[in-house]
């Protein structure tokens, strides 16, 4: 038996499979295959499993099963949908399965952007399926996934609705013409803090300033957030540097802040939602935390941005180039960019909403939540809060490196 | 035993020829799964672990090239030393708090439960019916500062810190508690193996209770002593959980360190070299220890 000679494309399969794969490699394979993954991009999501098949698919796009197999699967963080509390059922799920007949595989594993891309990275790397077709990233986090070429071209013709997308989130900078993402909620890292307790110990029941946070009566009864971009935002809008343009210096000024806090004792715990219990059994008193958790804990607990100004992160929903059912998960996207659907989740998460004619809709659901500043925040919210500056790879490792290492790492 | 052997194999020889022959290859051939999943599970990653920690930055964050970086544990080793030590501070004093309490336990066990002693010992494995995870969150609300144990420690300012939760003691005590178990087991394995009578015939012998413990028992016991430390002390040492849910910034251990550095870093080689280091010092202090208790040919 003769071998036949290789096509450059299945060449550079072939040997992109047997070497073992690094990023740059995969990115130089896509060179290669240049015209032909461009070309399987534009097709892919419009004609299903036989089309994309036919023409010579990129090595880092994977054949869509949507036709075929009427399920997505969704990772999302937790606490990030409507749910029924009495049946566990997550209503506007169940109504997107009943209209469409596309089951969604919704699951709650997304807590960290770091350990979840630790997770999946090297079988995105090699181009094997990480068994999900939606997945749930903080902006700085999707960048990566975008600029590694992780992310799968959105098909608008599927999500017309993409258009309601608001305007303050269009144009970002990882994905300017939002290609590849569109946002799920925004937030806010803020304070929070339990009324009674903050009375009791400070004589106040709102805290507005980081000078609170760091009064020694509070020692060892607070807590931060791991979220490097939310605690040390705070810390340096707090110092007086702007955290959506900040240089090396103030960065290590406000490192320098952390550590000293972490040192004296008056940081008791630096953690993901696990905050939240912590609040509740009253072991700590106030904390640097997200907007929406606080909604949960209810009218005992406050919350509110410093007022030398709080964070504002976005979740964006992204379709990673091995998913299997891209075509589904631009059809839950579609959904979820109803203006209607997209209100009634906001009302269970209260978190900002990205969709225009969330707040109308909002009107039709729970009036009452209409002029909540925590879901639909006016202008002069919005102005005193930051986005986290942009970083490159090499940055964001550095940075966290301090961070983690100020908080005991 | 070389008296009886010749007599015993001399009148089989016969009938077992073939069988003997054949009886070091069935034990070959026993050993195979043992071995493929030592091979599969432990060796194959351990050399890939190895290779990993060689290996150096790339100028792309979070990927790394085929090297031989030595300078990778050097690293490891100057930024990680204070919490090398502190980890083994921690398991240290979790394990002696551990064979504290559970020698006790386990001699009731052995020799006075009777017919309890079933029940006993399915008490002591029942926390392995609830996840590990669950029972380490368990602790945050019976440590809680206004819960019980904590306020009665308060009333007699026995705390510097005012609390327990997120400070060094509740890591220990969730390192005691979670691995008090495999010092149990052990224990209670050793100590009824050992014949009462010679408890019995020591106290004949005019030995005081004390004695007697001191010259017979405890000596007899040691396999389950040296087993049961060290099934504790390993684990205690790389576990990061009871650290990450009970302590504070400052009480990271080695575990947290490697975590956060695959996990947040994305620096393999670091984390790899300080799974490393941690084995080779645990391997050494087991060397160490074994040979001190005397005890290679029981363990």
């Amino acid at each position: 038996m003769t071998k036949r000679p290789l096509s450059p494309q299945a060449a550079a399969i072939v040997r992109m499979q047997q070497a073992s794969l690094s990023r740059r490699r995969l990115l130089q394979v896509a060179g290669i295959t240049g015209v032909a993954a461009t070309a399987a991009a534009c097709g892919a999501g419009g004609g299903g499993s036989s089309e994309s098949s036919s023409a010579a698919p990129s090595p880092t796009m994977a054949t869509d099963m949507s036709d075929s197999e009427k399920f997505v699967n969704w990772a999302n963080w937790p606490l990030y949908i409507d749910v029924n509390d009495e049946t566990g059922e997550y209503p506007t799920l169940k109504a997107f399965t009943d209209g469409t007949g596309i089951a969604v595989n919704y699951t709650e594993d997304v807590n960290d952007n770091n350990e979840f891309f630790a997770k999946v990275r090297a079988q995105l790397e090699s181009g094997q399926s990480i068994d999900r077709d939606i997945v749930v990233l903080t902006d700085w986090m999707a960048a990566l996934w975008i600029q590694s070429g992780f992310a799968a071209p959105l098909d608008k013709a599927i999500i017309p609705n993409a258009a309601n997308l608001a305007p303050a989130y269009q144009g970002v900078s990882f994905d300017p013409n939002r290609d590849y993402t569109l946002p799920w909620f925004s937030g806010f890292g803020a304070f929070g803090w339990n009324k009674a307790l903050l009375q009791e110990t400070l004589g106040t029941d709102t805290l507005t300033s980081l000078d609170q946070l760091w009064d020694p009566k509070l020692k060892g009864r607070i807590t931060l957030l791991s979220e490097m971009r939310d605690t040390m935002g705070i810390i340096m809008a707090w110092q007086g540097a702007d955290p959506s343009n900040f240089t090396d210096d103030q960065y290590q000024a406000a490192v320098a802040e952390l550590q000293s806090q972490i040192d004296s004792g008056q940081v008791r715990q630096v953690s993901g939602n696990d905050y939240v219990a912590a609040l509740e059994t009253g072991d700590v008193i106030a904390v640097i935390g997200w907007s929406g958790d606080m909604f949960q804990l209810g009218d005992d607990f406050g919350v509110g941005l410093p007022e030398t100004g709080g964070m504002l992160w976005t979740d964006n929903m992204l379709i990673p180039s091995v998913a299997t059912h891209k075509k589904n998960a631009e059809t839950v996207m579609n959904y979820y960019y109803d203006p209607v659907v997209a209100a009634e989740v906001a009302a269970y998460v209260q978190y900002i909403s990205p969709v225009a004619g969330a707040k109308e809709a909002m009107a039709g659901i729970d009036p009452s939540l209409v002029d909540n500043q925590w879901i639909f925040p006016d202008q002069a919210t919005l102005d005193n809060s930051y986005v986290f500056m942009t970083l490159t790879p090499e940055q964001d490792v550095a940075y966290q490196r301090e961070f983690q290492k100020a908080i005991g790492f | 035993m070389p008296a009886l052997a010749p007599t015993a194999g001399g009148s089989a020889v016969v009938v077992s020829g073939a069988a003997a022959q054949r009886r070091p290859r069935t034990a070959y051939l026993l050993l195979i799964p043992g071995l493929a999943w030592l091979g599969i599970f432990f060796v194959v990653p351990l050399v890939s672990l190895f290779f990993t920690s060689l290996q150096a930055p790339t100028d792309r964050a979070g990927v790394y090239q085929p090297a031989f970086q030595v300078g990778n544990y050097l690293t490891a080793l100057q930024e990680y030393w204070p919490v090398f030590i502190k980890s083994f501070i921690y398991s240290g004093i979790a394990t002696v708090l551990a064979l504290v309490i559970a020698y006790p336990l386990a001699y009731f066990i052995a020799f006075r439960a009777g017919r309890w002693r079933a029940l006993l010992l399915v008490l002591v494995v029942a926390p392995f019916f609830a996840s590990f995870l669950l029972r380490t969150y368990a602790w945050r609300t019976i440590l809680a500062d206004e819960g019980f144990i904590t306020s009665f420690f308060n009333a007699l300012h026995l705390l510097p810190e005012n609390r327990i939760l997120n400070t060094p003691i509740a890591v220990v005590l969730g390192l005691t508690y979670n691995f008090l178990p495999f010092m149990i087991l052990p224990l209670y394995a050793a100590l009824e193996r050992i014949d009462p009578r010679l408890i019995e015939a020591a106290s004949d012998l005019y030995a005081s209770p004390f004695t007697g413990f001191r010259k017979v028992i405890w000596p007899l016991s040691l396999p389950g002593v040296v087993a049961g430390t060290l099934l504790t002390f390993i684990p205690a040492s790389g576990d990061y959980i009871n650290a990450t849910l009970l302590g504070a910034p400052s009480d990271r251990m080695v575990g947290n360190a490697i975590q956060t550095n695959f996990l947040q870093f994305r620096d393999y080689p670091i984390a790899s070299a300080l799974s490393f280091i941690l084995m080779a010092i645990i391997l050494a202090v087991v060397f160490v220890y074994i040979r001190r208790a005397g005890t290679e040919d029981l363990v």
